[in-house]
């Protein structure tokens, strides 16, 4: 009896674990999309996926439903980024590194302000689109529910056509080659700079995904409401070794699955540390990221 | 036919190039030699657009191309097989070719059978990751990619650097045979000269940027002066 109490307990945070991870995992990948193809470390991916958020969610007032809404969010991203790489990022090509960092960290407190002071600072709660009560189990209940459920299935749907794309079709290919080694690219005829402005947008449109889950339910939608997923999804990124998508992934739903264990077992004031802890130990194990490969670059 | 008319670039205080100027013919090969740092890579990245001169001109069949987009002068017919070749080792062989076919009209199925008929070699690998060619596959697999688009001129930067003698001499044979059949207009940049003459119909010296020689490649070849000071040729 209790030996299986203490087991459901451990399926329910692993489940509940996984379905914050998940998400982590898109931001990560955002990110990881962001770094190959640009070199940009986007500080500002949270903010710009809340303001498309903000964009899209906030045509529930003209009564339309939530899935054209959604999809208007990611819509929003996928402009949204493009049109940032173009005017904000493309200058910043060849200088220093601090410059990106310095212009999204900017760009992150100029989006949240606009955003304030377009919709207030005040969460807007939206109502999911399936139930938010778990699943019950010989009358106990799971730790997922229908709309955790969705979630998990649309994180990894979206991470899975990322992948798709990016491997098997031709546009993929080009995206690879830009990142990989632009001037070759170039020299095939290959618009690089196009791709990267797509790959601007690509990314933004998952972030955006991540937003949209993220504001739905009971964190609500505000100015901030990404950063905390933006911090865990950087660190899992930078443990990922931010040259690769799945190991950005794989590393988010760890930190998702770690944390949610430290809030049930020890005190959820000690979660925020655990993605942090588990960044300094992968960088001390391995400071070039864990999933990142020693294989010699192009030739 | 490709040219250039009095191409000057500068590096801050470096000049790469002091009005260099001459034309290569289609159809044929036309040798660009010289020493380590004479400018040889200099005028293959001006005429691909990577390099915009600070005066003088690129023309391609009479037209002006110098400020155009390197991915511009790419579609129209110009491949580059840059220094080092230039393959995307976390790429397979197949990868890399139809990389090459993508900006282009051409069927990428029919141009790959093309590519691995001319380098059965790569064919073999179709599947392998370019990382695990060797020095020569990887110089076949570039001017593979660099040919299934099509393109009107070539230009080859040392594509025999770091080859084999026996895999050298197959690799010019080549590329005159390429360029024969597809009469392709070559530039052909080494600085093993006396590969590169072997296979030339023309030959341009290049000393510290400037032109010391354009002529036939068996007069370059022949001058005793120019195969001493420029081209390192002493064995009799
Ligand atoms: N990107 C660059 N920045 C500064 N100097 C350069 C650059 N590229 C080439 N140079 C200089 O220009 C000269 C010609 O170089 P290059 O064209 O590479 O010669 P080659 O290919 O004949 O060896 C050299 O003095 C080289 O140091
Ligand atoms: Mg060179």
């Amino acid at each position: 009896m209790i030996a299986s109490i203490f087991a459901s307990r451990i399926l329910n945070d692993l489940l509940g674990g996984i379905t914050a991870g998940v998400v982590i995992g898109l931001v990560a990948l955002s990110l990881v999309l962001i770094w190959q193809s640009t070199h940009v470390l986007n500080f500002a991916q949270g903010a710009m996926a809340m303001f498309a958020t903000y964009i899209g969610m906030t045509q529930l007032d003209h009564h339309l439903n939530y899935w054209v809404c959604a999809l208007i969010s990611v819509a929003a991203g996928f402009v949204l980024g493009g049109a940032t790489e173009r005017v904000l990022v493309r200058p910043l090509y060849g200088k220093a590194d601090i410059n990106p960092i310095v212009v999204m960290v900017g760009f992150l407190s100029l989006l949240e302000a606009i955003a304030a002071a377009i919709w207030s600072g005040t969460p807007r709660f939206i109502d999911p689109p399936f139930s938010s009560i778990f699943f019950q189990s010989d009358g106990a209940p799971t730790g997922l529910s229908p709309f955790a459920l969705f979630q998990i299935i649309a994180a990894i749907s979206v991470m899975a056509a990322t992948a798709l794309l990016f491997r098997f079709t031709k546009l993929g290919l080009q995206l690879r080659a830009s990142a990989l080694a632009p001037e070759v690219a170039r020299l095939l005829g290959v618009r690089v700079n196009r791709l990267l402005t797509l790959g601007w947008a690509l990314s933004t449109a998952v972030g955006a995904v991540a937003a949209v889950i993220i504001s739905t339910g009971d964190t609500g939608l505000y100015p901030a409401n990404m950063e905390t997923v933006f911090i865990a999804g950087f660190i899992a990124a930078a443990i990922g070794g931010l040259e690769s998508p799945g190991g950005a992934l794989l590393a988010g739903v760890v930190i998702g699955v770690v944390m949610q264990f430290v809030n049930d077992y020890f005190n959820s004031g000690y979660a925020g540390f655990v993605g942090v802890i588990l960044l300094i130990v992968s960088l001390l194990i391995r400071p070039q990221g864990l999933f990142t490969k020693n294989a010699q670059r192009r030739v | 036919m490709i040219g250039v008319q009095n191409l000057s670039v500068s590096f801050g205080a470096v000049q790469a190039l002091r009005g260099v100027s001459f034309q290569a013919q289609t159809g044929s090969i036309t040798a660009v030699l010289g020493a380590n740092g004479a400018g040889k890579t200099t005028l293959l990245r001006t005429i691909s657009g990577l390099i915009k001169p600070a005066s003088g001109d690129v023309t391609f069949d009479e037209k002006t191309i110098t400020n155009e987009p390197t991915e511009d002068i790419a579609r129209m017919g110009v491949a580059h097989v840059p220094e080092g070749r230039g393959v995307i080792a976390e790429f397979t062989v197949e990868e890399n070719l139809r990389l090459g076919a993508l900006a282009s009209k051409v069927n990428i199925a029919e141009g790959l059978e093309r590519q691995y008929a001319q380098f059965p070699v790569l064919g073999q690998r179709r599947k392998q990751f370019a990382a695990t060619l060797s020095g020569g596959e990887r110089q076949m697999l570039a001017m593979g990619r660099a040919l299934i688009a099509n393109p009107k001129v070539l230009l080859l930067d040392e594509p025999s650097l770091g080859l084999a003698p026996l895999v050298t001499a197959e690799l010019m044979g080549t590329i005159k045979q390429l360029c024969a059949e597809q009469s392709l207009t070559v530039l052909l940049v080494e600085q093993n000269a006396k590969s590169a003459l072997r296979i030339a119909d023309h030959a341009v010296v290049l000393h510290v940027g400037a032109v010391v020689a354009d002529d036939a490649a068996a007069a370059v070849a022949a001058d005793t002066r120019l195969r001493q000071y420029y081209l390192g040729l002493n064995e009799q």
